[in-house]
């Protein structure tokens, strides 16, 4: 008899707060070994903490990330720093070491965690860059000296040095042409069919969503929701979302502004007059302590 | 009845004020404490260490150098109207070199490093933080403090000293320049009065202080560096802040350092007074 299939990643009950801000709100997802999540959202919902959370660069206020049936808060530095080996990070805007050439950036986990010859090291940076479409002539430039597309790919090859068993993906297509942002989409995928890795894709990129991912997650941000309503407005496959009848939902998968302006500028109508009404308040109450004054 | 409860009242803003300062002071102790974790229990990799001594040592020769040689001048040219009205200008030398090796030079000298290597230290750890390499660093599974902070410390720790060293000789030949050649004043006496009263005490208190200038640039600099807040406005206040920080470190901790090497002379040598301070 099968076993059921344990999650790899287990978010339960998830809060982040900043200050008094509260970003994410009881998070509940789990994520299958081999899966590719896609977490979608519009920009402010939280999607990049929940990454980072996952990761444990951000600390949860509530709730916990469970990865492998570890805690990755519990852990001491240097084992979370081992188990942090285990996941492949892909930043938004690469975040590759702009002191370093490309070489090094890629080879930098080898380096630091591996005794390995200088000479696998240039094999395994040549092999990485080739998957992910990037010439060797390039290793001796330094980050600033490459494109955006580019530099992203850098990215991926420098995540998939230790050979993780998940890549996280912020925003991957953002800022790059149609073109580019498919190659990233193909790239996603490949690496996922070739190293086998589990995948979560944080982006608001319909179109990649739909195409990379086998399950989709929806967040929206907190400012919008009441008290008691789920920050998730959709988990599921993505054939599933574009049937889907919550207009929220519809909205974003669809790309509308709808009444977005409308609402928009009522909000600044209504801080301004908030603010008008806090200084007249203000020139009242000192209106009222010199005629008080002068009597 | 109207309340102007959205403006802070000025015991709230002190009250917040002081919270703040207590937050980040805890902070900066954590900080060290971290560093000195780190310091204890890793060794920083050569490749790590050679880039971080160079831009720190040697690239700061030339303006240290300068520093110093304008400092040893500006004293002789500053001291030999009081001296000579006196008719005491061949004192004019140990004047100068006190005050360079045991003063001076040590503070100036960190001043000036504060201010090329602190700002830099800062806005580089500050940009690192805003554009994620930081938190790249530790999904590679690098502790930033490690990899940033200790060579960086190091480096300050035992290369200010010797830029020190080098302020203060470049002082010494400054001043000598302007007293002999310019202001005409014999050799021979000029050395023989400096020898007298430059030894081997005033300048160790000289270097030991840099050592502690060196520390407290590093630690100041990279902690702002890690708090920056974001964008190039972040980055900016975090240089600034990490230059102004250090100088009234370095300030504070001189005077603090001046009354306990003035203890430790008189607890060694009971009766005798050291140049410093007296």
């Amino acid at each position: 008899m099968e076993t059921p299939k344990q999650p790899l990643i287990r978010i339960e009950q998830l809060g982040v707060r900043f200050g008094s801000q509260t970003v994410l709100r009881d998070i509940d997802i789990s994520v299958n070994r081999g899966d590719t999540l896609a977490i979608i959202g519009e920009s402010g919902c939280g999607k990049t903490v929940l990454l980072k959370t996952i990761m444990s660069l951000v600390s949860p206020t509530k709730g916990r990330v469970v990865f492998d049936d570890l805690e990755f808060v519990k852990l001491r530095e240097r084992e979370l720093a081992k188990q942090r080996l285990r996941f492949g990070f892909v930043f938004q805007q690469a975040a590759l070491f702009d002191s370093l050439t490309i070489y090094e950036n890629v080879a930098f986990a080898l380096r630091e965690h591996t005794n390995l010859p200088e000479s696998e090291i240039r094999d395994r940076v040549r092999d990485r860059l080739n998957e992910v479409g990037l010439s060797t002539q390039i290793v001796t430039k330094k980050p600033a000296e490459l494109s955006g597309g580019m530099r992203k790919r850098v990215g991926l090859a420098r995540a998939l040095m230790m050979e993780p068993e998940v890549v996280l993906y912020d925003e991957p297509t953002t800022g790059l042409d149609p073109i580019m942002s498919d190659v990233i989409n193909e790239l996603i995928i490949g690496t996922r069919e070739r190293h086998g890795v589990t995948s979560i894709v944080v982006t608001h990129d319909m179109k990649s969503a739909l195409k990379i991912a086998n399950k989709i997650v929806m967040l929206y941000p907190i400012a919008r929701l009441g008290e008691e309503d789920s920050q998730i407005l959709f988990k599921g496959p993505p054939e599933a979302i574009e049937s889907f009848d919550d207009q929220r939902v519809v909205q974003f998968v669809r790309g509308e502004a709808r009444d977005r302006i409308q609402e928009m500028t009522n909000n600044e109508t209504a801080t301004t007059r908030k603010r008008a009404t806090s200084s007249s308040e203000s020139g009242a109450v000192d209106s009222t302590v010199e005629e008080r004054d002068a009597s | 009845m109207a309340t102007v409860s959205s403006q802070p009242t000025p015991l709230e803003q002190l009250g917040s004020r002081t919270i703040g300062m207590i937050s980040t002071l805890g902070d900066l102790i954590s900080f060290c404490g971290q560093l000195a974790l780190w310091m204890t229990t890793t060794y920083p990799r050569k490749r790590l260490l050679v880039p971080t001594f160079y831009q720190i040592g040697v690239r700061s020769v030339p303006v240290v150098a300068i520093t110093g040689t304008f400092i040893g001048m500006v004293l002789a040219v500053q001291a030999y109207n009081q001296f000579a009205q006196m008719g005491l200008q061949t004192r004019l030398g140990s004047v100068i070199n006190v005050s360079l090796v045991t003063e001076l030079g040590p503070v100036l000298a960190a001043t000036m490093l504060a201010g090329r290597i602190g700002g830099a230290m800062a806005a580089e750890i500050g940009t690192m933080k805003v554009t994620e390499q930081v938190d790249a660093l530790r999904c590679l599974g690098v502790n930033p403090i490690r990899y940033l902070v200790v060579p960086r410390f190091l480096a300050c720790v035992v290369l200010i000293p010797l830029l020190t060293v080098m302020a203060d000789f470049m002082g010494v030949i400054g001043g000598a320049l302007v007293s002999i050649k310019i202001m005409k004043i014999d050799a021979f006496y000029y050395w023989m009065h400096s020898r007298g009263f430059v030894g081997l005490w005033e300048v160790f208190t000289g270097l030991f202080k840099s050592l502690f200038f060196g520390a407290e640039i590093a630690i100041i600099s990279c902690h702002r560096g890690f708090r920056s807040g974001a964008g190039a406005e972040g980055v900016g206040r975090s240089a600034t802040e990490a230059f102004v920080y250090s100088f009234i470190a370095i300030l504070a901790s001189d005077f603090m350092l001046g009354i306990l090497l003035n203890g430790i002379y008189n607890l060694i040598w009971p009766g005798q007074s050291a140049s410093i301070g007296n």
